[in-house]
């Protein structure tokens, strides 16, 4: 009896030494890339979208970069940042991938990013997340981004909008860091111009009862600043219609996605004319633009009728990233400091223009003012009606007026 | 009898020696990803597991609660230690990790005050409302919580030089806690209080009758096992290095009733058997099937775990021991488990 206990305790441990020891064997002419996006939790949809841009620009690669052929590992969070760093961990200690590409949300890369100081080997390189902390305060050497965050995509709507007549703004928002940006960069402008926000609403994401913001609105705001997604952003007009409220609508970049312009109620004419600014718009008309979404498309069965944000930004990184090994042949070598280098000074040609990197390893890139229209099918898209080739993260400010303001938050800016 | 006395009389000293000296030697053949992630993480996961099992298998209640009171507890050590939170008072560990610990069992003593005067599934009713209740009230308060960011910054202590974040010494620091937790449950389910806990949850009337306190007994085992909670809640924090509200929410409590339920809940080596399972499935099922249908995987494990085997993987375990041993029925398998009658759950 004891010798059979004996044997099943081996069996156990030989079992879990196998397992320990990962596969190690690796040929020599291949790259293995991580790839972390949320395949699972509130995010699936947009983190499969995600998952086309990174092969997208794979296929344009033939799967080769540098002479060497680039396998990715897919790993999958949540996007909760404890399961988005637990999924970074396995890919990179136990994969033994060499570089890293994700992920997707906001805090998510701030906790990714704060890993990877751990690794300092491996060179991340960030997949749609937007937090402007991840870069700002206390950037980690082997993490970069070619997307822009929340508050640069916004920067150049506040002076427009003060511009086109709007004085004082209310803002109702979701309650997180996102739409803390998104804020920001906004007022940045508009405060600036002379823009007054008497008021600021925060609501719980997927809030269902809008009456209380509602009611609270000021009589004299002359425009309302929303920044809600999906949903909230439906829930949100219905009632405000309902409620009988006539306010023009500034919009954040998330406010005139498709999945909020498909909207089918009475105010929906009222939109008409809503300026909001963002990473790219509906009928952004250029070769490149048109290009990028004929591909996704084509290659796709199941794709959505026009690439999302995610598919976008993933497709950007990830382009980086195979052009970079172009530029070293495929050398990882030396801490892949060569690597690291032609990133850095990478001159990145995205579907929507020049990115370039900052001195934190954060991208540098356009930013496009759109307004609604209705198409020929009596649709609403959102046409651009002024370009910004470049934003940096500190808003195109100088650094002492950002740094006065720091990271947008519930608070700051203020200018009531 | 204590538990050595136990161990001291029975051969089941050949099985707890060579469980304990394989989970010693484990670093020594496993790669820093299966200390840290696997191994440190399903110790930690086991306990809070662990506690549960204390509630449900032996107490009868199950509890929802269970990962809102380690979760809590994880806050507080970042409000108590040393965090990047502003709200933090900055004390030493030595303060910090037994406040924490003290002022989470409170909040569990308090839950199951709420809750013991329920019974089956208005107790899961109760927990599941005060779990989803912490979670809406971590997210959304933001002068003590700070809200959806949560709190992070969270570091184990540098002790002798020892870094406790590097995978090995974190491995040994959980251990230690998931062993003395498991040896302290073990006694106490054979202490009297044990004993008198599972006679209140086979009978309550009856035990009422013989002059327990029921309610009193409940509200201390809930005590016991937030105690036991808020341990593996510090150590999870120190695991993450941050704890915001996604590590309370609905899906971290029914991961913790799920690792329980597949692991066994009639005994306490369960916790810790899901926990593995559960990380292994959780870590790997995207390398067996692909990055779209992973999830599928890991549900159908957890579903024919359920169906094949009510008592979870430990009752399949004796199941086949028993069959091997070619005895039709068996009060005590092999491994030393007994196996105890759980109707109420």
């Amino acid at each position: 009896m004891k010798i059979t206990k004996f044997r099943r305790v081996l069996t156990v441990v030989s079992t879990l030494t196998i397992a320990g020891f990962s596969f190690s064997a690796q040929a020599e002419d291949e790259i293995k890339v991580g790839l972390l996006a949320t395949l699972e939790g509130p995010f699936t949809v947009l983190g499969q979208d995600a998952i086309r841009g990174a092969e997208l620009a794979l296929m344009e690669w033939k799967g080769m970069a540098g002479g060497k052929k680039i396998v990715f590992v897919k790993g999958s969070s949540n996007a909760q940042p404890d399961s988005a760093v637990n999924a970074t961990r396995k890919l990179v200690e136990q994969d033994k991938v060499d570089l890293m590409i994700g992920p997707l949300s906001g805090s998510e890369g701030v906790a990714v990013k704060n890993y990877s100081r751990t690794q300092p080997q491996i060179t991340f390189i960030n997949g749609s997340s937007g937090g402007q902390e991840t870069t700002l305060v206390d950037p980690s050497p082997n993490f970069f981004r070619f997307n822009l965050d929340g508050a640069q995509v916004m920067a150049p709507l506040g002076s427009y909008a003060y511009d086109k007549g709007f004085k004082r703004t209310m803002i109702i928002a979701e309650d997180y860091s996102f739409p803390y940006s998104q804020v920001q960069g906004f007022m940045s402008g508009f405060c600036k111009a002379g823009g007054k926000v008497p008021k600021k609403a925060w609501v719980p994401v997927g809030n269902k009862d809008f009456s209380s913001v509602i009611a609270s609105i000021p009589e004299d705001v002359d425009s309302i600043l929303v920044v809600l997604a999906g949903a909230d952003a439906v829930n949100f007009m219905r009632q405000y219609e309902q409620a009988g409220g006539d306010k023009p609508f500034i919009a954040g970049s998330v406010m005139v996605d498709q999945t909020v312009l498909s909207y089918k109620g009475k105010r929906r004419d009222a939109l008409i004319g809503t300026l909001s600014s963002g990473w790219t718009a509906d009928k952004l008309d250029t070769p490149e633009w048109n290009k990028f979404v004929a591909e996704y498309r084509k290659s796709f069965d199941d794709a959505f009728p026009a690439p999302s944000f995610f598919a976008f930004a993933y497709y950007s990184n990830v382009k980086a990233m195979l052009e970079a090994l172009d530029q070293v042949n495929g050398d990882l070598s030396d801490g892949q400091a060569k690597f690291r280098n032609a990133l850095q000074n990478l001159q990145l040609q995205t579907p929507v223009g020049l990115i370039t990197l900052d001195e934190n390893r954060h991208a540098v890139g356009p930013a496009f003012i759109t307004e609604i229209i209705k198409n020929d099918e009596g649709d609403l898209v959102s046409e651009v009606v002024q370009t910004v080739p470049k934003i940096d993260q500190k808003l195109n400010l100088s650094a002492a007026e950002f740094d006065a303001m720091g990271i947008g938050s519930r608070e700051s800016p203020s200018c009531p | 009898m204590d538990i050595f006395s136990q161990i001291r009389n029975s051969s089941q000293w050949v099985f707890y020696l060579f469980g304990l000296i394989a989970l010693l030697a484990y670093p020594s053949f496993a790669n820093n990803f299966f200390v840290f992630q696997i191994g440190a993480l399903s110790l930690i996961l086991g306990m809070i597991a662990l506690s549960l099992t204390l509630l449900a298998g032996y107490g009868g209640m199950v509890s929802l609660s269970q990962m809102s009171i380690a979760g809590l507890a994880g806050y507080f050590l970042a409000l108590f230690g040393e965090s990047n939170a502003v709200q933090s008072l900055q004390l030493a560990p030595i303060i910090a990790v037994p406040a924490a610990i003290i002022l989470a069992t409170l909040v569990a003593s308090f839950f199951g005050l709420l809750s013991v005067r329920t019974e089956g599934v208005y107790t899961i009713m109760i927990t599941l409302a005060v779990g989803v209740a912490t979670f809406y009230f971590v997210q959304q308060n933001y002068v003590i919580f700070n809200g959806f960011q949560g709190l992070s910054g969270i570091l184990p202590p540098t002790v002798f030089g020892t870094n406790f974040k590097d995978p090995v010494p974190f491995y040994y620091v959980s251990l230690m806690c998931a062993v003395l937790a498991y040896v302290f449950v073990v006694s106490l389910i054979r202490s009297p209080f044990g004993v008198a806990l599972q006679g209140i949850r086979d009978n309550p009337r009856r035990m009422k009758a013989l002059g327990y306190n029921i309610f009193l007994h409940r509200i201390v085992t809930h005590s016991i096992a937030g105690a036991l909670a808020a341990t593996g809640g510090v150590l999870l924090a120190w695991f993450n290095g941050f704890v915001s509200p996604g590590i309370v929410g609905v899906d971290a409590m029914i991961n913790i009733l799920i690792i329980a339920v597949i692991g066994g809940l009639n005994h306490p080596i369960g916790g810790f058997v899901g926990a593995v399972i559960f990380i292994l499935l959780q870590n790997f099922a995207i390398d067996l099937v692909g990055s779209d249908r992973f999830r599928l995987l890991v549900g159908c494990v957890f579903f024919l775990i359920v169906i094949f085997s009510p008592n979870g993987l430990i009752g399949v375990g004796s199941k086949i021991l028993n069959w091997a041993k070619k005895r039709p029925k068996a009060s005590e398998d092999k491994m030393g488990m007994e196996v105890i009658k759980v109707d109420d759950v």
